[in-house]
Order: structure tokens, then C-alpha cells, then sequence
């Protein structure tokens, strides 16, 4: 046993320099980001008392919640698996504004089950919201966010899939599915099992053009989807014609800001559905089989801490952005370091406060490894000339 | 989005990479080397853009859902097992075709003074099945030659497909539950369906114009 004590935990992990330091240069660039557009961080507790972590999102996240009891009260506590339900009840319980008010966070979450980025149970979640708007304006802003911050991170190829659960939920009810009947069909349509599908419209004894509209919603997906989607589902009740239209229009407000992004569509596709109300979208880069942002609207979310107010954000995870970003080694501050000499002079000290606040790195020496500056990762060594102190590189010190 | 991408199929070998072979060949993907007798793990196809990766059946589902392979085959038994979280399953390709059962000896009663014992290599599917009966039963997991288990007492039954029931013959078991229909699938990963929309889709309909061919 005693030989294994540096093992990690399956799907826990720690992040060694340099990309510590690439986390952290990333995430104050994208914090910084979200304040130049009026987000303001939040900071959520890490552990929460469980019913209100599993508001809204219900028990999609039952699962995946770390519980503990709480010795003071005896309720049960959890530890966050998602921010959204704490960041819903800063803006709901707390803020109370009746203003559209921006918020943004950033934090370890815990997963039960590895899951998403590298199988991770520890993502570093990081996500924007806007809450009391509702309509494209405030979609295409969390939107061009999410563009944004995949950009930052390095990542300039992405592919934004967009859908809208009014879509399914309109069918649904036009169909008069009852919950359980939905939730099947639902599950089906999530894996686009078209022969499931098929049969479980069959068993459900539907038929004529809502069996039809519905048996087509698994492959409306595509550049190409809403236009598809205008003949298909032609006898759609209004909800489901005004969830299409909606898209379209997100599309066209999208298209003005992002021109270059290439937006496409899956109308069957979910995340989420119990809680959304609106459009969900997700982010995917090529090679990888999982989304790497996600998000959506959710009208009802404040509902239980009081205030229902219409919001809309995304998140996505800071070292599953990492894996995917090019170019990030920039982040990496100048590690030309300095190596000092250890000495009381006073005409040292401040030499080495002078670089230190031009912003170099100057190591103090410690007695015993001065010998090689190099393998302190130094490339230049504090050298006294005249009563001066000044960098000289290790090269031209070894010549003398 | 993407006309010319290129894909790699995972699929497994013997029954479900002959039987799927002939679709493929529709499809205008045929390999270059017969993975009997090759033993390269990865083939190159007619087609320079499609390649096969050989792999275990039960290893599909994983190498499609990470996208180390952009489309594979697998079988309903190995999708129901897996969960076929992350995945698409558009087609069902009318091949391998067989039945998930619960077999046992002919004579045999559930016994009395202890819970059933099932051995099986379908913990997940039988585990539900049994649990949607409203039965609680012990599963012992095992890898192969189920059939052994109730005649040396390891098992009451064993839960496993059944084809022509020849084995099950041959070792005085008979079937008696039907759990499932099996056959196999074309999976798809999330992010290729979505990526190099046109060159899934476009295969995706050329096999099921030779599923329905047949």
C-alpha cells in the first residue's frame, strides 16, 4: 500500500508547470474577457446544501453529486457537479435586479462518473450567463461569447451545432405523448435510433403526419436542417413553427456578428431537455467525439429560489479547452530567469527589486546549488562589474 | 461541411465483418487485405479515404464514442451492455442476427431458501431485465462457455445469445425467456456525424439502400 500513496484517484488529476501557469494565464484572459463585455464574477460555494443543487437540471445531476451529511444540521450536502443552479440563485435570491444582470464564474466541479474531456471527474468549469432577456439578442450574445472564448484558448476550427427543444416538445404534445412515452421517444432520438424510433411510434399507435414528423426529426441536422424542416414538418402545430422560426432568425442575428462561423442544426439533438426552454447549443472540434462547450436557455431556472427570470448562458471546461488549443505555449510567462548570487549588499537587493519590477525573474541562489544556473532553468546569473549589478549570460561568464 | 473527409470503420472480425462486407461493398468500400489471414490491425479499403480498424466486438462502441474511429458495427447485445451513451445508431443492418435468453436446464425450479443465481456475460441487460420483472438475482460475471455453469452448479441459468440453440442443445440447456432481438448496427461518433456530415451521410444512406436491398 505504502508504495502507492502517490497514486491519484481514477479521473482526479493535478496540473504540473508549465501548464499550471497556461491554466492561469487562460483563465484570467477569459475572465478579463467576460468583464470587458459587463460579466461580473461570481464565486458559488463548492459544497451546497443538495436540493438546491439539483434544481432545474432535477435529477440529471442526482448521479453525478458527490453527497456528505452535514454535522451541524443533519441535511445532506453536495458537492457542486454543475454552477448554473448556484449561479441561478445569486441572480434570483440575492441580486434581485430588474435589470438584464451578466454574470460570470469559474470552478472545480466534481463528477461521480468520469465523463466529457479526457474522462475527467474534476472539469474546471468556466461559463457565462445573462439573466432577465429573453430572445436572440441576448442567444447571439452568449454565442458570439462562446466563439470568443474557444478563440482565446486557441481553438480557431469549431463547428457550432444549434437546436431548439420547443421543437420535440411541440411534436410531443401534439401527439399527446404522455411523460413516459416522451421520455422513450426522447432517449431514442438522443442516439438518432432510427429503428427504435420507428418502433416505438408504432407501439405509441400514431400515425399520418405527426408519425411522419416525427420519425423525420432524428436526421433534420445539417447546414441545411431549417430548410429541410419548413416542408417536413409543414403540419406542425404554431409552437413548433415558432421554435423554427426563432432558429432562423438566431441564424440571421448570428450570421451578422459571426460570419465566419459555419452554423448548422440538429433538431433532435437535446441537452438538457427537462430543464431547457429554448434554443441549446454546443460546440465541437474536429477529432474529438464530445462537445467542448455547451449551453442553452433556460426560462425557469430561478423559479425556486423565488424569481423565475428568463436566462441564457454556456459553460465549458478550462483543461478540456487546453487539450485542444493551439499555440497556447505563448501563455507561458518569459522564463528567461535571472539567477542572484546570495549577498547582503545592499546595491544587489535593489538591483534585484529593479528587474524583479520590470518583471523578470530573478532567482535567489541558495547555498549549495549555485554550481549550475542552468538547471534552475536560468539563463543569465547577476554579475558585479564597478560596484554594478548587472544580468550577464552564463555563456560569457564561463569564457572568463 | 466536408466532401472529402476521410473515415475510419471499426468493426470486429468473423461473423459481423463477413456479413457487413457485402453492404460495404455497395457502398463502394471494399478492404484490400482479408483480416483472417492479414495481421494488420488497420486496412486499407478501394476507397483511399476509408479505412477499417480491426478490433474485439465488445470495443466498438468505446472506439467510436472517443472518435478514434468515425463509424463502426456492432451488435444490439454489445450496444445494450455498453449503454450507447455518446453514440448514434441509425441503422439497423439486418445482419448477425440472433436472440438475447435466459437458458437453463430443462427440469430446473428457481430454488427456494436463496436468491436465482445467473451467469452471463450481459451483466448490465440482465441485471434490468430481471429487475424489471421484479426479481432479485445474483449475477456472476463471466467471459465465455456460459453454458457450462448450470450443469456444474456454478449457476441456476445463464443469460446469452442464442442462434440456432445447437450449443444450448448440445449441453441438455433450453432456452426459456426471450430478453431481446439482436442484430447489428451502424454506429456513428456524435462529433464525425456532425463534422463530415456529407461523407457519413452519404454512406449512411448507400447501406441502407443495400440493407433494404436485400
Amino acid at each position: 500500500m505504502n508504495e502507492e500513496r502517490w497514486l491519484l484517484p481514477a479521473g482526479i488529476e493535478e496540473v504540473l508547470p508549465p501548464q499550471a501557469q497556461i491554466v492561469e494565464t487562460l483563465r484570467r484572459d477569459l475572465l478579463d474577457l467576460y468583464a470587458g463585455w459587463g460579466y461580473e464574477l461570481v464565486i458559488p460555494p463548492f459544497i451546497d446544501y443538495l436540493e438546491s443543487l439539483l434544481t432545474g437540471t432535477g435529477q440529471d445531476l442526482d448521479l453525478q453529486t458527490f453527497k456528505l451529511t452535514d454535522q451541524l444540521t443533519g441535511r445532506l450536502l453536495g458537492v457542486r457537479a454543475d454552477m448554473t443552479p448556484q449561479v441561478a440563485r445569486i441572480d434570483a435570491h440575492h441580486l434581485r435586479r430588474d435589470v438584464p444582470t451578466r454574470l460570470c464564474y469559474l470552478g472545480t466541479v466534481l463528477h461521480t462518473m468520469p465523463d466529457g474531456f479526457a474522462s475527467t471527474r474534476s472539469p474546471l468549469q468556466i461559463g457565462a450567463e445573462i439573466y432577465g432577456h429573453s430572445g436572440i439578442e441576448s442567444d447571439a450574445e452568449i454565442l458570439r461569447l462562446v466563439m470568443l472564448t474557444l478563440r482565446t484558448a486557441g481553438i480557431a476550427e469549431s463547428y457550432l451545432d444549434l437546436g431548439h427543444v420547443g421543437i420535440y416538445r411541440g411534436l410531443a404534445q401534439q401527439a399527446g405523448l404522455d411523460a413516459a412515452q416522451e421520455h422513450a421517444l426522447f432517449d431514442a432520438l438522443q442516439r438518432k435510433a432510427i429503428p427504435e424510433i420507428e418502433s416505438l411510434i408504432g407501439r405509441f399507435g400514431l400515425s399520418g403526419p405527426i408519425a411522419d414528423m416525427l420519425a423525420a426529426l432524428a436526421e433534420l441536422n445539417g447546414g441545411d436542417a431549417l430548410s429541410q424542416a419548413d416542408s417536413v414538418l409543414s403540419a406542425a402545430a404554431t409552437p413548433v413553427r415558432e421554435a423554427l422560426d426563432y432558429l432562423q432568425q438566431l441564424a440571421e442575428e448570428l450570421h451578422r456578428w459571426l460570419p465566419d462561423v459555419s452554423i448548422h442544426y440538429d433538431l433532435a439533438e437535446l441537452r438538457g431537455y427537462r430543464y431547457k426552454t429554448g434554443v441549446v447549443f454546443a460546440a465541437f472540434v474536429p477529432g474529438w467525439g464530445l462537445e467542448i462547450a455547451r449551453g442553452g436557455r433556460y426560462d425557469d431556472i430561478g423559479q425556486v429560489f423565488g424569481r423565475a427570470r428568463p436566462a441564457v448562458g454556456f459553460s465549458t471546461d478550462l483543461k478540456g479547452l487546453l487539450q485542444h488549443g493551439k499555440g497556447l505555449d505563448r501563455l507561458i510567462r518569459n522564463t528567461e530567469a535571472i539567477l542572484a548570487p546570495w549577498s547582503s549588499d545592499p546595491a544587489l537587493r535593489e538591483a534585484v527589486d529593479r528587474l524583479r519590477a520590470s518583471g523578470r525573474t530573478v532567482i535567489n541562489a541558495l547555498p549549495g546549488f549555485e554550481d549550475d544556473p542552468r538547471q534552475l532553468g536560468c539563463q543569465q546569473v547577476l554579475a558585479c562589474q564597478d560596484g554594478r549589478w548587472e544580468p550577464q549570460d552564463i555563456g560569457t561568464i564561463d569564457n572568463q | 461541411m466536408n466532401l472529402n473527409a476521410s473515415l475510419t470503420i471499426a468493426l470486429s472480425k468473423g461473423r459481423i465483418f463477413e456479413q457487413t462486407l457485402p453492404l460495404l461493398a455497395h457502398a463502394g468500400v471494399e478492404p484490400l487485405e482479408d483480416p483472417e489471414t492479414s495481421r494488420k490491425l488497420i486496412l486499407e479499403t478501394t476507397n483511399p479515404r476509408v479505412k477499417f480498424v480491426i478490433i474485439r466486438a465488445s470495443d466498438v462502441p468505446t472506439y467510436v464514442q472517443y472518435g478514434a474511429a468515425d463509424l463502426g458495427v456492432a451488435g444490439k447485445d454489445v450496444l445494450l451492455e455498453h449503454g450507447g451513451e455518446g453514440l448514434y445508431e441509425p441503422l439497423d443492418l439486418e445482419i448477425a442476427r440472433c436472440r438475447l435468453m435466459v437458458a437453463g436446464l430443462p427440469d430446473s425450479r428457481p430454488p427456494s431458501s436463496r436468491r436465482l443465481r445467473i451467469a452471463t456475460k450481459y451483466v448490465h441487460c440482465a441485471e434490468r431485465y430481471f429487475a424489471a420483472k421484479g426479481q432479485q438475482v445474483e449475477i456472476i460475471k463471466l467471459y465465455g462457455s456460459m453454458e457450462l455453469a448450470p450443469l456444474v452448479g456454478l449457476a441456476d441459468q445463464i443469460v446469452d445469445l442464442v442462434e440456432s440453440g445447437n450449443t444450448l442443445k448440445a449441453n441438455g440447456l433450453v432456452p426459456l425467456e426471450h430478453i431481446a432481438d439482436i442484430s447489428s448496427r451502424l454506429v456513428v461518433n456524435k462529433a464525425s456525424w456532425k463534422m463530415k456530415h456529407e461523407a457519413v451521410t452519404g454512406l449512411l444512406e448507400l447501406l441502407r439502400e443495400a440493407v433494404g436491398g436485400e
